[in-house]
């Protein structure tokens, strides 16, 4: 799967595009097979997605939090961990935000301090819930997979329990999430109308680019990937491989964090039912894409928030479900999988000749 | 609640619990033959869908339940030929499937949303319906429902009382012992996985077509249960029995999560629904617990009786995964 030297450079590319091209061309049976226009469709998403700086905006609206998971992500991948809990992670992240927020919101400190506090609490509230998970997995026995879970499960009953119970509107409680928070402490946007806020643009960028510099060039990212591709070998060799293991989790987990926090303070300024909108697990189908590789990260992540923004057009213009996106992703990851199977496949039959 | 009505909403517990059983029994077949299928949040939607579909189109509720077992078997055959074939990660094929699954049905599903269709219809059995308590409790159920109590029978004498059964542990538990005896490993795999998906393919109808009638897109209150059954696979230790127990405390717990909402004015409701999730896991952990190192020498050095004690309570709950689970056979 990494192992590029015994091949001939343009043969990964190759079956990549094939997939690619592949994928498009299954979505488009699955439309014609529905009765659906395939060149109207994608051409609605292209067009929902880029056809304006307003929906574009939105497209980036939607790139932080996905390239903050997929930057957290791509840590514990390289450590061999997956980390299925990021979602409980960035829900976490926006349950501290919220709770900080709320008890400073009366404090006599200036609001951008307040909303810089309730980030970094944010970042610490989805640390905690990664490491819980490292934990379990580190001296519990529990698989990663399983543990991360069940604690998706707990932060979402948390996340509802709050919405609902202590933290409920005045009056109603209701699926809409808590009193939106005053003015003063929203993140600032571009323009009033906007929800893009340049500093979280910033920061998720800024993320995806430590997370490149730690995997390719640093010592910590090099045990890390020892611990992930032989855990055993690793620390025969002396590599701690526990404290490695807990560490890509916790890094994780603030990443996870940190995109919690944006979506509360930025994005939505209060505390929603569904704060984490998926965006883990779309986090993990990057991950898994652009296979650690962590400069391919931020552009197939954009990518994938132009298909989720670009379609949201879809049940108004064409009568399609906004899920094509979806498709259209998983189809895309799964080829992608099988197209790598059956490249390594070929080159085992010829090597063997 | 007098007791007729307390029978009456048990028996709903083990209708509700049916489509649990399938899963997780399709679930235990194929992790038994080493293939984890994490595919079965997206199968269970997707075949609820393509059931409901099929049934609706064709007026068949019996076409609609086939149609649930091949649609759930083609999924489970793509977990199959990713992971045994092209040997990539069942973990990294089931988890995209699982999205890739849930999509398509929404997207599927979409011009039969919220139409009324057919759905299965009570068939209580002669002579047994009459029993005191049971009668009222086993056998005035629809016929799924009986189904899905003969699986778990069928499974369980399938797995520990047969010779293709012992082959079926074999392969999952030492593939190459197994191999070496004459097993075509990889094709039972095939078959297994195949097999496990099929019957899990089950469930979708179950519940579009009875138990949570209809097609309803996100709001089916579906999305959810595929990753409990993952859950309950491991809590009933790939045994069909204790699964399908784990199966019905699960249908239990929901049910009391909604009977004692008027007992409990001061917690949401939508907390008490997703309750039985958390429950679950916690159960969950304590069947891992007694596997790890640091809970082991935790135990060893606490005092006589609770060391009993705690060692009698780990070791019952404990329960160890088929061996190659996960790992891929390579016959060279």
């Amino acid at each position: 799967m990494r192992d590029n030297r015994s091949e001939k450079g343009w043969q990964g590319p190759a079956f990549q595009a094939g997939a690619v091209l592949l994928a498009l061309a299954l979505t488009a049976l699955i439309l014609v097979v529905t009765n659906a226009p395939p060149f109207a469709a994608f051409a609605n998403i292209a067009l929902g997605a880029f056809g304006s700086w307003q929906v574009f905006s939105d497209v980036l609206v939607s790139w932080i939090p996905l390239l903050l998971a997929t930057s957290g992500l791509l840590m514990t991948f390289g450590a061999g961990l997956w980390n299925i809990g990021i979602e409980g992670q960035i829900m976490l992240g926006g349950i501290f935000t919220t709770w900080m927020m709320r008890s400073l919101a009366s404090s006599a400190l200036p609001p951008a301090m307040i909303i810089a506090l309730s980030i970094v609490a944010g970042m610490a509230g989805g640390m905690l819930w990664a490491l819980l998970a490292g934990v379990l997995k580190a001296f519990g026995g529990v698989n990663e997979i399983f543990g991360g879970l069940g604690l998706n499960f707990v932060a979402t009953a948390l996340n509802l329990w709050l919405i609902f119970g202590p933290w409920k509107r005045p009056g109603i409680a209701s699926m809409s999430g808590t009193e939106p928070f005053h003015q003063s402490l929203w993140m600032a946007t571009l323009t009033p109308q906007s929800r893009l806020s340049p500093a979280a643009l910033l920061l998720a960028i800024l993320a995806i680019v430590i997370v490149f510099f730690l995997i390719e060039g640093t010592y910590l990212g090099l045990r890390l990937k020892a611990v992930g591709r032989n855990s055993h070998a690793a620390f025969l060799l002396g590599v701690p491989t526990r404290r490695y293991l807990l560490l890509a989790f916790a890094l994780c987990g603030i990443f996870a964090g940190l995109a919690g926090a944006i979506q509360v303070t930025a994005v939505y300024h209060r505390l929603i039912p569904s704060i984490s909108s998926g965006y883990g697990y779309l986090g993990l189908m990057v991950a898994m894409l652009v296979n650690y590789r962590a400069a391919l990260g931020a552009p197939v992540a954009l990518f994938f928030a132009a298909l989720n923004v670009g379609s949201i057009q879809l049940p108004i213009m064409l009568k399609l479900d906004s899920s094509l996106a979806g498709v259209i992703q998983g189809t895309l990851v799964l080829l992608v999988l099988m197209a790598q199977g059956l490249r390594m496949r070929i080159r085992k039959r010829r090597s063997l000749k | 609640m007098t007791q007729t009505a307390l029978l009456i909403n048990l028996a709903g517990v083990l209708t509700a619990a049916g489509p649990v059983v399938f899963a997780v029994i399709g679930e235990t077949v194929s992790e038994r033959a080493g293939v984890i299928n994490l595919s079965m949040n997206g199968t269970i939607l997707l075949t609820a869908m393509a059931g409901f579909a099929i049934a609706l189109a064709t007026k068949s509720v019996v076409l609609g339940f086939v149609a649930g077992a091949v649609v759930g078997g083609l999924v489970a055959l793509v977990v199959a030929f990713s992971s045994i074939t092209l040997k990539q990660s069942q973990v990294a094929v089931g988890f995209v499937l699982t999205l890739l699954c849930r999509d398509l049905s929404y997207f599927l599903g979409n011009p039969i949303m919220g139409q009324a269709g057919p759905r299965l219809s009570i068939v209580p059995i002669p002579v047994l319906k009459n029993i005191p308590i049971l009668g009222l409790l086993l056998f005035r159920q629809d016929f799924m429902t009986y189904m899905s109590f003969l699986v778990i029978l069928l499974a369980w004498l399938f797995i520990f009382r047969t010779r293709p059964g012992l082959t079926l542990r074999g392969i999952g538990e030492r593939p190459e012992a197994a191999f070496v005896r004459g097993a075509p490993v990889n094709r039972l795999r095939y078959l297994y996985t195949t097999l496990g998906g099929a019957i899990a393919g089950i469930a979708g109808p179950m519940y579009s077509l009875s138990v949570k009638a209809g097609w309803k897109g996100t709001i089916s209150g579906l999305d959810g249960i595929g990753w409990i059954v993952l859950a309950i696979t491991i809590f009933g230790g790939w045994k069909p029995l204790r699964a399908a127990l784990g199966a019905y405390l699960f249908a239990f717990l929901q049910w009391l999560g909604l009977v004692l909402q008027p007992a409990l004015p001061g917690v949401p409701s939508q907390v008490l629904q997703v309750a039985p999730f958390p429950l679950m896991i916690l159960t969950l952990l304590l069947v891992n617990m007694g596997n790890a190192e640091g809970v082991k020498r935790l135990i060893a050095a606490l005092p006589g009786p609770a060391r009993h004690a705690m060692d009698k309570m780990l070791r019952a709950l404990n329960a160890t995964p088929p061996s190659s689970l996960g790992t891929p056979f390579d016959p060279e």
